[in-house]
């Protein structure tokens, strides 16, 4: 019976490895799933929770009557349905982005103090990263439905696709110069292509994700932050509008797939 | 009046069919919202943005420049490379090795004269496992090719720019832009070109 049964985990181990070409990808995969039962990325979603539902900030207000979307209040579904366009800022936001408007108008927090130290270290997350968490936790199982009704929608789209392939730099790179082709890895990382659907999952699923290196939460905010630094450009404004329209690109092109949740990143 | 409805029905069409497919270039939206959202951090500043004239080439045409534009711009980029003064093209390949396998250089927190990152995108010796795919294998570069000067000049000039041989490919411009500095790019051409370093076993 125990025999049958390991040797039953190693057929599945072995058609693992034989679907997936890069054998480290195929046994990271394994791991990640493991540690997804029993994710760390659950307390930051506790965590931001409470930080959703608490009275804060100068104004002593919750965040229960931020609009993510879907009206005031509600959270099921909204993460899912970023980025969209916000008609009270004329403009398209990401989760994140929204998430600091709602600081700065209902709770009276400033842009300058939120975007001062935006990303985790070991002794600090900072807030929108832990409510990130919360939100995003709450689309879980839902499909990635980011509206291109609106003409700015489409204009994010097309502004995001533009800047998606904009080389410049010390390096001549753009973010295509990586995830612009299919198979292609960095040392042993492999590169999703963002341009097709069927890849694009990728950019936007496991985030927020917490990160095995350096042990902390993070969003996306600091992914793209990491790769305009790889990519040898200057700094990216936190949650500002070139990231949402990135994120309005890769999302859009992930429209249909299923989120599971934060998850755990290598 | 039908006739007049069924023209503006026309127009309506035409309109929709010129939603549906977008006409304009979004490239200059683009990099007037970079500019406005992008900010200088230490080493990298602001003038990154800007595209020099093979950057716009290579943006301008999606990477497949048309061939007389090719051939004028890289002509100009292999007439700005400065070849050593000493006319000597190979270092040392161990410290070359080194230089390979170091992935930093030009972010934020670094300089130039750090690393080639070259195990980033290529195999190189046969001992590091660890390698990119986005640039083809250089395993065995000069026992492939030959170990003659010509070679050597061109490995040390592809590695000083690329651009100068294959205007819009992926590869940085090492020498160019003062990410390596003269002599880590003649350790680097022995490391591809010397016959007793790894690469050439």
């Amino acid at each position: 019976m125990k025999r049958a049964l390991v040797l039953g985990t190693l057929a599945v181990a072995c058609a693992a490895v034989a679907q997936t070409p890069d054998p480290t990808a195929a046994e990271f995969d394994k791991f990640r799933e493991i540690m997804e039962q029993d994710n760390p990325a659950e307390l930051f979603e506790v965590k931001g929770e409470e930080l959703w539902k608490t009275p804060r900030g100068p104004k002593n207000a919750s965040l229960e009557k931020c609009d993510l979307g879907l009206g005031p209040g509600v959270v099921k579904g909204a993460y899912a349905q970023t980025p969209r366009y916000f008609a009270d800022v004329d403009r398209v936001m990401d989760a994140e982005a929204r998430i600091v408007h709602c600081m700065i108008t209902l709770q009276g927090f400033t842009q300058a103090e939120l975007a001062k130290a935006p990303f985790s270290s070991l002794v600090r997350t900072p807030e929108p990263v832990s409510i990130v968490t919360y939100v995003a936790a709450q689309s879980r199982g839902m499909k990635f439905a980011s509206p291109q009704n609106h003409v700015k929608e489409r204009a994010a789209y097309e502004t995001g696709k533009a800047i998606f392939h904009y080389r410049a730099g010390a390096f001549d790179f753009s973010c295509a110069s990586c995830h612009g082709v299919d198979d292609k890895r960095i040392r042993t990382q492999p590169l999703p292509n963002f341009t097709k659907p069927e890849q694009a999952i990728r950019a936007v699923q496991g985030w927020p994700g917490y990160r095995m290196t350096g042990g902390v939460m993070h969003s996306l905010q600091w992914r793209l932050n990491d790769c305009y630094r790889q990519q040898r450009f200057p700094e990216p404004g936190y949650a500002s509008e070139t990231l949402s329209a990135l994120l309005t690109y890769v999302t859009v092109n992930a429209n249909g797939h299923v989120y599971r949740g934060p998850g755990i990143k290598r | 009046m039908k006739l007049a409805s069924a023209g503006l029905l026309a127009v309506a069409a035409a309109l929709l069919a010129s939603c549906a497919t977008p006409q304009r270039d979004y490239q200059p939206d683009a990099l007037a919202m970079m500019k406005r959202d992008f900010h200088a951090r230490g080493s990298a500043g602001m003038d990154r943005l800007n595209q020099d004239s093979v950057q716009a080439a290579c943006n301008k045409y999606k990477d497949e420049p048309p061939q007389g534009v090719a051939d004028k711009l890289q002509k100009e980029q292999l007439a700005a490379i400065k070849w050593p003064a000493d006319g000597k093209l190979l270092g040392d390949w161990k410290a070359g090795e080194k230089i390979a396998q170091n992935g930093r250089g030009m972010a934020w927190n670094d300089k130039g004269g750090v690393g080639g990152s070259c195990y980033n995108c290529h195999q190189v010796g046969p001992r590091e496992s660890s390698f990119g795919t986005v640039g083809p294998s250089l395993y065995q570069f000069a026992k492939k090719r030959g170990y003659g000067a010509d070679i050597q000049r061109y490995a040390y000039g592809k590695i000083y720019n690329a651009k100068a041989y294959s205007l819009c490919s992926q590869m940085p411009r090492m020498g160019h832009v003062g990410a390596l500095t003269e002599q880590q790019m003649k350790d680097l051409t022995a490391l591809l070109m010397d016959p007793a370093s790894p690469v050439n076993q």
